[in-house]
């Protein structure tokens, strides 16, 4: 369970330049629910995603993660138990390492990074069939430095690794948005199914209204800060990619865009 | 040339390849231009000076440089990444600090340590080595040693913490996913650089005989050139680990200074020497990134 509670948060305070993102904005995330989010820039997508790992702080307002308190709890032991997919695909690898050793790190989350071997060769057959799992081929490549790969095979694998070790939630921040529309396909196709394998909770910020409304059992549509929508499992069930564009060419009138 | 000279630069280039295994770790690995090398590499040789002065075995004194300059790096780190101050600033606080650090230590801006033992120079060795190998002593024992430091080095950077270092210096937002500190990654790899600044430093001292409180300027940059030389003199024979290649770059980078020195330029042109040297490298290096670039 996640819970954001009366949260603020303002931009350069102080300044001319101020601006409030959220104010007393609440969130409330159920085991085993699958979130998709949209809402056009800046309407506070990312930044709740941040607010929720840590990455930025808040104003005030009070953050939980299973009903422990971690407004204050730094960004990596919030980690622990969060697995983030980014939509730089740069991000969730390491460019500089093979593809083994890239699994090898992923795999020793949680673990204690002592001077043990740095890849447990008992677990390469383990990393292989994961690897073989996502369909690109890369169980044969596990030499080839991670740089070496495409946008949607790294992707695959900031994927792979991020949900490879226990995780409470995954957050999926516009991940498909740097990838071609067939490899965002794919991307889409495996995230579904490992959020399924692993029932994971799941926040997905997109600006794919098709994937908002394919996949999850949630909708949120965020303006300036606010829920504007929240849709449910049920609700969703009947819901058109229409609908919601008609929402959103709503709000974006009121903005002039 | 004749052999003394050669030998020399054998000697000085093993010596300086320790310290450019340091380098190595900070500039290349961690991406973190650490200027603390320039404190690091005489405070070596000052607690090798003083602790040999005292009596201490020689040998032993090598593991002490070693943590002595691992603690000033991790003061580096923690003014880096604690108080947040740039990278290039948090070396230069430290190596600026480190000087009057290092005359604590001695006792004094020069101190000789000539008439004592040192690994180098010691009952053991004399009685042990044949005649004939004795002007190589120095040499040989010098390859041990760094070839000791690198094996060492290849094999921390293949264990979990050793991975989490290379993490850290290619994309440490993935530091933070693994649920791990950055700062602290990066703190441990400026701990293990500047001792083997330090080592290099205490190794030196033991060599020249004593200790000399302004050798430690230019150091990074020698240790810079020594990386960069190996590293792109081996770039294409992926077979070579790039630990072995900055030890090559660094007796090659010691040849160079040789010959400048034999074309007849005196001691005191040293630094300006280094400093052509090591631009003339970067040029140098720029130009064959760009041939690279028109390729691709």
């Amino acid at each position: 369970m996640l819970k954001l509670e009366n949260i603020c948060k303002y931009y350069n305070p102080g300044t001319i330049n101020e601006m409030c993102l959220f104010e007393n904005y609440n969130l409330k995330v159920e085991q085993g629910e699958f979130v998709s989010i949209v809402g056009s820039n800046g309407s506070g997508k990312t930044s709740m995603l941040n607010i929720i790992c840590g990455s930025i702080p808040v104003d005030s307002g009070k953050i939980y993660i299973d009903q422990q308190e971690v407004t204050r709890m730094p960004e990596f032991r919030r980690a622990q138990v969060i697995g983030r997919v980014y939509q730089n695909p740069a991000l969730g690898t390491c460019p500089d390492m093979t593809i083994l050793e890239n699994m090898s790190l992923a795999d020793t989350k949680g673990k204690s990074f002592n001077l043990r071997r740095g890849t447990d060769k008992d677990r390469i057959d383990y990393y292989r069939e994961l690897l073989a799992g996502l369909g690109l081929g890369l169980e044969n490549k596990l030499s080839v430095r991670v740089g070496a790969l495409s946008g949607g095979q790294r992707q695959a694998m900031a994927l792979l690794m991020s949900t490879m070790t226990p995780i409470d939630f995954l957050i999926l921040d516009e991940h498909t948005a740097a990838l071609d529309p067939k490899t965002a396909d794919t991307i889409m196709e495996l995230t579904d199914r490992i959020v399924r394998e692993k029932q994971l909770t799941t926040l997905m910020v997109t600006h794919n209204l098709r994937y908002a409304v394919e996949y999850g059992n949630r909708l949120i549509m965020m303006h300036q800060g606010e829920n504007v929508m929240d849709l449910g499992a049920e609700e969703k069930q009947n819901l058109k990619v229409e609908d919601i564009l008609q929402k959103f060419n709503e709000i974006s009138i009121e903005c002039g865009n | 040339m004749n052999s003394t000279v050669i030998l020399g630069i054998f000697e000085e280039g093993l010596i300086y390849a320790i310290m450019s295994l340091g380098v190595y770790i900070t500039y290349k690995i961690l991406d973190f231009p650490d200027l603390s090398v320039d404190g690091t590499y005489p405070l070596g040789m000052a607690a090798a000076a003083a602790l040999i002065v005292l009596g201490v075995n020689p040998i032993l004194v090598l593991p002490v440089t070693f943590l002595v300059g691992a603690l000033a790096g991790c003061v580096t780190g923690l003014i880096h990444v604690r108080l947040k101050v740039r990278d290039l600033l948090s070396g230069i606080i430290v190596s600026i600090a480190l000087y009057s650090i290092n005359l604590r230590i001695a006792g004094t801006s020069n101190l000789p340590i000539f008439s004592k033992e040192t690994i180098f120079q010691n009952g053991l060795l004399s009685s042990l080595l044949p005649e004939a190998v004795k002007p190589f002593g120095t040499v040989l024992i010098l390859a041990v040693i760094t070839l000791l430091c690198k094996l060492l080095l290849d094999a921390y950077l293949k264990t979990r913490s050793g991975f989490l270092l290379r993490a850290a210096g290619s994309n440490d937002t993935l530091v933070t996913s693994l649920a791990k500190d950055k700062g602290t990654v990066k703190i441990l790899g400026l701990a293990l650089a500047n001792g083997f600044a330090a080592l290099a430093g205490g190794i030196m001292c033991q060599k020249q005989g004593f200790f000399e409180v302004t050798s430690g300027t230019g150091m990074m940059v020698i240790g810079l050139a020594n990386v960069i030389i190996g590293t792109q003199l081996f770039r294409r024979l992926s077979f070579v680990k790039a630990t072995t290649a900055v030890i090559f770059g660094s007796i090659l980078y010691r040849a160079c200074v040789a010959i400048a020195i034999n074309m007849g330029m005196v001691p005191g042109d040293l630094k300006l020497i280094t400093a052509a040297l090591f631009l003339l490298i970067l040029v140098f290096s720029n130009l064959q990134k760009g041939k690279v670039k028109k390729h691709a």
